[in-house]
């Protein structure tokens, strides 16, 4: 291996930390090239953004990169795939070893044909010298050749140069999906596969006082009953089998339960308990607070809302010779890895994680809880694999939910209808509790042993991304500002990482407050925000939104349809989007149509892109209209798909997506960067439409009634 | 006990109890990974089969109430290299994001374009009422349907 100063260089994206370069690439001899990325596929179509750079920068066709699964035991370790960073991260690393290890084959070929670099070209991977001569990647000598540290010196392809870059390259994994080939970790069947079942507490205070699993043992097909603590496991020949008797166990346990949860679900509970408070954000001018002339204030909220995966978690364990291997649906497989040696009291190098995709997590839920599941269950039948997926009534239960937040905004306006001071205070628990913390194990059922590994304490990943204070600093320009984060960080039910964070919840007070104050300024929702804003990214896409809906300055609704307008930037520092929709408050309020304009930067799969704002978009309605935990003093109530309505089809809007390119721009995350202004443009509209504002999200029947009475 | 079900016209001997779901026996005993598991009540139609010309939620019906009767699966349909037209207008639309709901909606297009080959927008949304999709991917779902009917009545 060669190591130089270079080493110290800090490089770009996840090579900073991963720098060898056959960590990434490696060339194979049947004319393929392999790229080994750390992050995964969660529907949101990276694997194809990865091709598509690799095969860009050494000049080679999409058919000949192949991608290794994430996997322990050869990957990157490049943490999470989350927080919409995969482009900048993964794809970036990608770009720089790719263009590097172009260079180093060129080199050798340079070298094996004798003549110099100047003279060579390379097309679909065969490097051709102009006064004659050739040599492909597939033939020359490589074995040494990328076992070496990345330089990044290498500058990548410009933009004008790029042929796949920035074209709608079709996914690749969307004909298996769509053909019902096997696809995800819930498809995947080993050689003499048992199945588990677990059996949760009904409550989280609850302890298991007793069970008699004789009658249990004695059920057709159950090969193993696993107690330890208050976790209560079963393991059966067939997947109903494992199910009868995880009922059976259901009815049989006797649990003794106590009261742990607030009063009710209204996310006000947070207001009373103690929070960890930090101002985050200060400006201060005298001469602006002395025009001051109108104060508003308002309050906003979201419950609990789940994530609510379509498909229950699932995970496959075998345990042999001691080691276990894992196969996972994880965001992050060697976090996971790292809990799951604390649990189950080995070290990590006994432990192999594999990736498979599952079902859209759309953040923390199951995924990694359940690996653990698999892996105590895997434990009692050594040598056999058992597969385990959640029921959807466990997933409902017992999943880490997007938290309750409140939000309490105050302004003051000035005679000209500018904004003179701003607060932004928002209460919420954390937004991370995924597993890679220090002291303690994230994973459920490590939290029931008899012998329990604790769980860390939760908390929000640091600015300037943020967790509960994700994008709570407006990206306006007021001249006096103070937002503060009250961290409650006690949570009575676990909530972690649901897409965009505290984004939703932050972006939608401040969009709506902007709205509220825009009306006490007798100003056009559209102008006033163009009003406050310098960044002219920002200005381009609220701009570009308005033209698109052919925006009508001061347009009202009529009492029934109405149309409003949402903004933010992700995190501050991700993609700009800007969203109106058009709302029709009949029995309940539907969105019908959305217009959104995004400016991610540089753009590697422009339909990749639309395909995810358009499904951010009718997410966030699903939230924002209809979506709440509920529980009593001891239980989540919420089990099934009844109790937690989502958007269906009949009342899904259309979408219109427009793009803003900026291909000399870096690639700035897009993922998750259409809840918030989705939101904020929903609440907005009703008001346009009705006349009444809705502050506290779900925006049902009832709250629509009961604002109108 | 033994049964005999016959999916995507073939024959298949079963051993397995009486009210076992279709779903676990089309996914471990005939290893039919295509329906899926969603919510185990016929709530989502991730599972989604269609039996006699009838869109069902295979996670709801006891494998004993489909013998002699005729199942097609989404594997019954077509595959990656020769897609049924449906998923060929699935493919060209992208019209996946994680993919989990696609077999189950597209199973259930299948039966209502079998009864009714040109469908209003109306209903087709009104058929897919029971299929959920997190993902938020209905609008190029709807696009794609609408591809399909066009090219299927070409």
């Amino acid at each position: 291996m060669i190591t130089t100063a270079s080493a110290l260089r800090k490089l770009p994206g996840s090579l900073e930390t991963n720098r060898r370069l056959d960590r990434w690439l490696r060339i194979n001899a049947d004319g393929t090239v392999t790229a080994f990325p750390g992050k995964v596929e969660i529907g949101q179509g990276i694997l194809t953004v990865l091709r598509q750079v690799v095969a860009e920068e050494l000049d080679i066709e999409l058919r000949r990169v192949r991608l290794a699964p994430a996997d322990t035991s050869y990957s990157p370790n490049e943490g999470m795939t989350s927080g919409s960073r995969s482009v900048q991260d993964s794809a970036i690393a990608l770009r720089y070893a790719a263009a590097e290890v172009r260079d180093l084959l060129l080199q050798r070929a340079a070298a094996k044909l004798g003549v110099s670099l100047e003279q060579l070209s390379v097309a679909d991977g065969t490097i051709s010298a102009r006064g004659g001569g050739s040599a492909t990647y597939w033939d020359l000598e490589t074995s040494d050749l990328l076992a070496r540290d990345a330089t990044a010196e290498i500058v990548p392809k410009p933009a004008e140069l790029h042929t796949l870059i920035g074209m709608s390259v079709p996914r690749h994994d969307i004909p298996a999906k769509i053909c019902g080939a096997p696809s995800y970790v819930q498809d995947i069947d080993l050689p003499r596969m048992l199945h588990g079942r677990v059996v949760r507490p009904p409550s989280r205070g609850a302890r298991l006082a007793t069970v008699d699993e004789s009658e249990v043992r004695a059920m057709s097909g159950v090969v193993s009953v696993v107690r330890d603590g208050n976790f209560i496991g079963v393991v059966a020949e067939r997947e109903e089998q494992a199910i009868r008797a995880q009922r059976r166990l259901e009815r049989i346990a006797g649990w003794e339960e106590r009261p742990t949860l607030p009063a009710n679900s209204d996310p006000r509970y947070l207001l009373q308990m103690t929070s960890e408070d930090e101002v985050i954000s200060e400006k201060c001018e005298k001469t602006a607070s002395g025009r001051a002339k109108t104060r508003l204030e308002a309050e906003y909220s979201r419950p609990h809302i789940a994530h609510a995966s379509l498909g229950p978690s699932c995970a496959l364990a075998l345990f042999q010779d001691g080691k276990y291997t894992v196969w996972t649906q994880s965001q992050g497989i060697f976090p996971l890895r790292g809990d799951l040696a604390k649990v189950l009291g080995i070290a990590e190098d006994n432990i192999v994680v594999t990736h498979s995709e599952g079902a859209g997590c759309y953040g923390h839920n199951g995924a990694d809880d359940v690996a653990l599941d698999a892996a105590l269950l895997a434990r009692a039948v050594p040598g056999r694999p058992v597969r385990v997926q959640w029921m959807r009534e466990d997933e409902f239960a017992w999943e880490p939910y997007g938290s309750a937040m409140v939000v309490k905004m105050s302004a003051a306006l000035d005679a000209d209808g500018r904004i003179t001071s701003w607060s932004h205070d928002v209460w919420s628990h954390g937004h991370s509790t995924r597993p890679g913390a220090k002291g303690g194990a994230n994973l459920l059922a490590a939290w029931h042993l008899a012998a329990p590994v604790t769980a860390p304490r939760p908390g929000n990943p640091p600015l300037p991304g943020g967790g509960s204070h994700r994008n709570a600093i407006p990206l306006y320009d007021f001249p006096n500002q103070r937002v503060t984060n009250h961290l409650v960080r006690e949570a009575p039910l676990r909530t972690s990482a649901l897409r965009s964070l505290g984004a939703h919840v932050n972006v939608f007070a401040i969009e709506s407050f902007m709205d509220e104050l825009a009306v006490a300024a007798a100003a056009d929702p559209v102008e006033f925000r163009l009003r406050h804003l310098k960044d002219a990214r920002a200005r381009a896409v609220i701009e570009a939104v308005a033209a698109k809906a052919a925006w009508k300055p001061g347009e009202r609704g009529d009492g029934a349809r109405g149309r409003g307008i949402g903004f933010a930037r992700y995190k501050n520092l991700g993609c700009y989007v800007a969203v109106i929709v058009e709302v029709f408050a009949g029995n309940e309020v539907e969105v019908k149509r959305a217009w959104a304009a995004v400016d991610a930067g540089e753009v590697m799969n422009p339909d990749g892109l639309m395909n995810q704002i358009e499904g951010g978009v009718v997410q966030t309605a699903s939230w924002t209209l209809k979506e709440r935990i509920n529980f009593d003093r001891e239980r989540v109530t919420t089990r099934t798909w009844e109790e937690y309505p989502i958007l269906t089809f009949p009342q899904a809007p259309a979408v219109e997506v427009t793009l803003i390119d900026r291909r000399d721009q870096p690639p700035l995350g897009a993922g998750e960067g259409a809840q918030g202004p989705t939101a904020a443009a929903i609440g907005n509209a009703i008001y346009n439409a009705l006349g009444v504002r809705l502050r506290d999200m779900p925006f049902t029947r009832d709250r629509i009634i009961g604002a109108l009475a | 006990m033994a049964l005999t079900i016959t999916v995507n016209g073939r024959s298949h001997d079963i051993m397995a109890e009486a009210e076992t779901p279709l779903l676990y026996v089309l996914r471990n005993d005939l290893k039919l990974k295509g329906a899926r598991f969603g919510c185990g009540a016929g709530m989502c139609g991730a599972c989604t089969v269609i039996v006699d010309g009838k869109a069902v939620q295979s996670c709801d019906v006891p494998v004993s109430a489909v013998a002699g009767k005729t199942i097609t699966t989404i594997e019954g349909l077509g595959t990656a290299e020769r897609p049924h037209p449906l998923q060929r207008a699935f493919i060209a639309e992208q019209a996946a994001q994680c993919g989990y709901c696609a077999s189950g909606i597209i199973m259930t297009v299948k039966a209502l374009l079998d009864a009714n080959p040109g469908p209003s927008d109306a209903q087709i949304r009104e058929a897919l009422s029971r299929n959920l999709c997190r993902c938020g991917t209905h609008v190029r779902i709807l696009r794609a349907i609408n591809r399909a009917i066009k090219e299927m009545a070409a």
